[in-house]
């Protein structure tokens, strides 16, 4: 999704709609900013009689959250945003998920959706408005019902205080009435010197159900006279089913029903263990087509091929082939990186009870407005006749939010093959083998330096899949033949180099392709901080220093690599045995810098033992998440940099789960000392920045130990050998 | 039949004996807390206890574990839980939540049998549990945590 920052200024519509269950219920809406996502034409939303924030006769406020909660901390820092303007205390708030409805769509993407880590900068100013507002109305409540003038009142934890009268209230006893009150408008927010909720530690607040098993996630639904299901899909992609024999799998006890779907056979029973079974037992015939011809080497070499001629142009400046050729020093290199699979801990699953007139959808997804409107076009029904439940999310990381909602929409079509609610789940090797992966990129980059060792010439041509084509959002994103997302931290590469291009060819295949935890920025902050670690050596000049002094009209760049330089100890030895490497890279509006130690064996073997991480996010709202999101971004960069590869040969996905898919466990986790700089510019994400730049940072400290080049992920024993060897 | 007790309580579950374990607990007995991550004994979402043993319940048949205690998440003993719990809890460990169970569960089996692990054992205990949130540095210092907790409350 879109990296830019968000900054919404314009609020112009505010409205409460009326009490449910006594609570007070407040809609509230920010309309898109505009083109960044599809979603471009948003239409004005109607005011739905659900919303935000309900508070109870007893004082406890409920606040819906409208994001998927996946492991990122939305379930408290949406509610610490609310909380904040409310005036509060933090114990009395609890949280619920938010329905699919048009209320919550994403103030910048126009559709519900979470994603691009934008959920606390695109919260930002709506939901301290929301909360605000609340406040509010609780005082004007209970200055009516004293007869007092509302600048006389003040609300403060819970209760509205009419100092002039030692009159108080508590929120509780006002709620029901301040439903009913017209919404003030222009409300004015704290001053953020006065903030007492945002910027503190709060304890997130869904740790309780996570740790005795209480929390559901969409695998633990169970609704009434519901079949677990598992589907057959075909083994390659875009194949379909040519013809199948049943008998053995319908005589599997607890086996209901057999039946064909679009994407393959579905076999329902009582329990998941008796469908697999009866998977297991079918016989079918796959019309393959094309896709048994897709092979992954076969791809790199026609990426190779397609990289000789010129791309559509991301990014020009100057004349970088004439600047080139009259360089001092010239520099080469290729960069590969393999398709992904997002490998959530919780593999796919879609809980559906679809009706004649109503479809309800119990699952965790990343994308109820999307997936609303896609069981709704299978099931015949109206977006509003979909009701939504979203569950807790076990790991999204981009695969929750998928484009054509392929979980959501197989599992309606499921339902409506049985007509019997139903439970689809994915077995690992399914959520493995089903696609959507981060995109195979293969990366040409030539550069010049001066005489001083100065860069005068980059270039940068780009090859692989656009993630955006064939998706309903193509129209809106793709311009000039660019997918942003392709080339999202290489056309903007911030480094003062006056000769730049960078081009692009984004060839079609029926690899399906999705956004994988920071998008483009997966590859870019590899290739463009790998490279330019490659031009520092070439210049003989120290990493930071060289880093730094391309940077300087880029403070932020500075402020992050200056912090992680002093906390690393760079320019200091490292600890015996260990090198350091050191990576810079901006991406969803965030700076992150990162330094790893790794000590590297004869055999190539890497292990990472520390990663120091700096942060710039703007104003942060939970300092211990965005810590947490550091150490996690880093860790899941870690996994792909190290062991991540997905490769397909005669159409077949060889990988199945997680022998063959390797990811970092306990005792291969580095330690990750996270450290932020104070900042009171507005918020950014922090969800996905912590990943583009470990990979680079690994690669680079590799050739620190080594003198050896990895331009290729991931990193693997065998690879490291070889590119010592080859020095 | 096949009987099993499961966090001190008896059933009696009408199943075929290679059915795993974990989609017996899940399925039938409907304790949900218990997850499915691989099935292969890869990744420990689905650990449980048997007879106090760390066990991969989706790959145990249910037939080799009747007749023994098997604990769940919905069941580990407060002794075993709750300084592993209240050090999760302080920690700030789980992220997306999904692994936490099987990851406590390892935890506790592995405080159970030595009270006072050094890094290296914590590496052997709990490296069969992925956690894709890589929330590893934080479950390292919990079980510390957890373990200076309950040892100081084993010196009162």
């Amino acid at each position: 999704m879109n990296g830019t920052s968000i900054d919404i200024r314009r609020r112009n519509f505010l409205k409460a709609s009326a009490a449910v269950g006594g609570g007070l219920i407040l809609g509230f809406y920010v309309p898109s900013r505009g083109a960044e996502i599809a979603a471009a034409q948003v239409p004005p939303p109607a005011v739905e009689p659900n919303a935000w924030i309900r508070i109870d006769s007893n004082g406890n406020i409920t606040i819906l959250v409208a994001k998927a909660e996946m492991g990122q901390g939305v379930y408290t820092s949406m509610p610490m945003l609310i909380a904040e303007e409310l005036e509060v205390n933090w114990d009395k708030i609890r949280v619920a998920p938010a329905p699919a409805a048009p209320v919550y769509k994403h103030t910048v993407f126009g559709v519900q959706v979470t994603g691009g880590s934008t959920s606390v900068s695109s919260s930002w100013d709506q939901l301290r408005t929301v909360g605000a507002t609340m406040r509010e109305m609780l005082i004007l409540t209970a200055a009516k019902q004293w007869g007092v003038a509302p600048e006389t009142c003040q609300a403060k934890m819970g209760l509205v205080k009419h100092s002039a009268s030692s009159r108080e209230a508590d929120y509780g006893s006002l709620a029901e009435q301040a439903a009913k009150m017209s919404v003030p408008q222009n409300v004015t927010l704290k001053d953020p010197k006065d903030f007492k909720i945002i910027g503190k530690a709060v304890p997130r607040l869904d740790t309780p159900e996570k740790i005795d098993g209480s929390g559901l996630f969409g695998l633990d639904v169970r609704i009434l006279d519901m079949l677990i299901a598992v589907v057959a899909r075909s083994p390659v992609f875009g194949g379909t089913v040519k013809s199948i024999k049943d008998d053995q799998a319908k005589k599997i006890p607890g086996v209901k029903i057999v039946a064909q779907v679009p994407t393959g056979i579905v076999v329902a029973a009582d329990d998941f263990w008796s469908a697999k079974q009866g998977r297991d037992a079918l016989e079918i015939v796959w019309e393959e087509g094309e896709g048994a011809q897709l092979s992954t080497e076969a791809l790199r070499e026609q990426y190779a091929e397609l990289a000789k001629a010129p791309g559509a142009v991301a990014h020009k400046e100057g004349d970088a082939g004439q600047a080139l050729s009259g360089a001092a020093k010239q520099l080469e290199g290729v960069y590969e990186v393999p398709y992904l699979a997002h490998a959530c801990m919780e593999p796919l699953n879609c809980v559906v009870d679809l009706r004649e007139d109503r479809c309800e959808i119990w699952t965790g997804t990343q994308f109820q407005g999307g997936d609303q409107n896609a069981a709704a076009a299978v099931a015949g029904l109206q977006p509003e006749q979909v009701k939504i439940n979203t569950m807790l999310l076990g790991g999204g990381f981009g695969r929750r939010a998928n484009p054509h909602s392929d979980f959501v929409v197989e599992a309606v079509q499921v339902a409506k093959a049985l007509k019997k609610p139903v439970k689809v789940i994915w077995t690992r090797e399914d959520d493995m083998r089903g696609g959507y992966y981060r995109p195979l990129w293969y990366s040409k980059l030539a550069a010049g330096l001066d005489e001083e060792g100065k860069p005068v010439a980059w270039t940068h041509r780009i090859v692989g899949q656009s993630i955006i084509a064939g998706t309903a959002f193509e129209e809106a994103m793709i311009q000039n033949g660019i997918d942003g997302a392709s080339v999202e931290g290489a056309a903007d590469l911030p480094y003062a180099i006056p000769n730049l291009l960078v081009d692009l060819h984004s060839p079609k295949n029926l690899v399906p392709v999705q956004w994988w935890r920071s998008v483009g920025h997966s590859h870019t902050g590899f290739v463009v901080e790998s490279f330019i670690d490659e031009l520092a050596a070439a210049a003989g000049k120290d990493p930071y220093e060289f880093r730094r002094n391309l940077l300087a009209a880029h403070p932020r760049h500075l402020g992050v690599l200056e912090l992680v330089a002093k906390q690393a100890g760079w320019g200091q030895a490292p600890p015996a045995g260990r090198s350091r490497g050191l990576s810079v890279h901006a991406s969803f509006g965030s700076w992150v810098a990162q330094v790893a130690e790794v000590s590297v064996d004869k055999n190539g073997q890497i292990s990472v033992h520390r990663v120091v991480c700096a942060v710039d996010c703007g104003r942060v709202v939970n300092p211990d998440t965005v810590k947490a999101q550091m150490e996690s971004g880093i860790i899941f960069g870690l996994s792909a940099a190290l062991f991540g590869e997905i490769t397909l040969k005669g159409g077949r996905v060889e990988q199945s789960n997680f022998h063959d898919y390797p990811v970092v466990r306990l005792d291969e986790s580095p330690e990750v000392d996270v450290h932020i700089v104070p900042s009171s510019e507005r918020p950014t994400g922090v969800g996905e920045p912590g990943t583009p730049p470990i990979a680079a940072a690994v690669a680079n400290a590799v050739f620190a130990a080594t003198g050896a080049r990895v331009r290729r992920l991931p990193m693997t024993a065998d690879r490291v050998k070889e590119a010592m060897k080859a020095m | 039949m096949i009987k099993l007790n499961v966090n001190g309580k008896d059933y009696a579950v009408d199943v075929s004996s290679e059915v795993p374990l974990l989609w017996v607990i899940r399925d039938h007995l409907q304790l949900t807390g218990t997850k499915f991550g691989c099935g292969m004994s890869l990744c420990g979402a689905c650990t449980v206890h048997v007879d106090g043993e760390a066990t991969r319940s989706c790959v145990t048949p249910v037939g080799d574990v009747a007749g023994k205690k098997i604990v769940t998440i919905e069941g580990l003993p407060p002794d075993l839980g709750n300084p592993l719990q209240t050090a999760w809890t302080a920690e700030e460990v789980p992220q997306c939540g999904y692994c936490q169970p099987g990851q406590i569960m390892a935890a506790a089996a592995l405080l159970a049998l030595n009270p006072k692990p050094e890094d290296a054992e914590i590496d052997d205990a709990m490296s069969g549990n992925i956690c894709r949130c890589g929330t590893y540095p934080r479950i390292r210092r919990a079980i510390h945590l957890a373990a200076k907790t309950t040892s100081a409350r084993g010196e009162q």
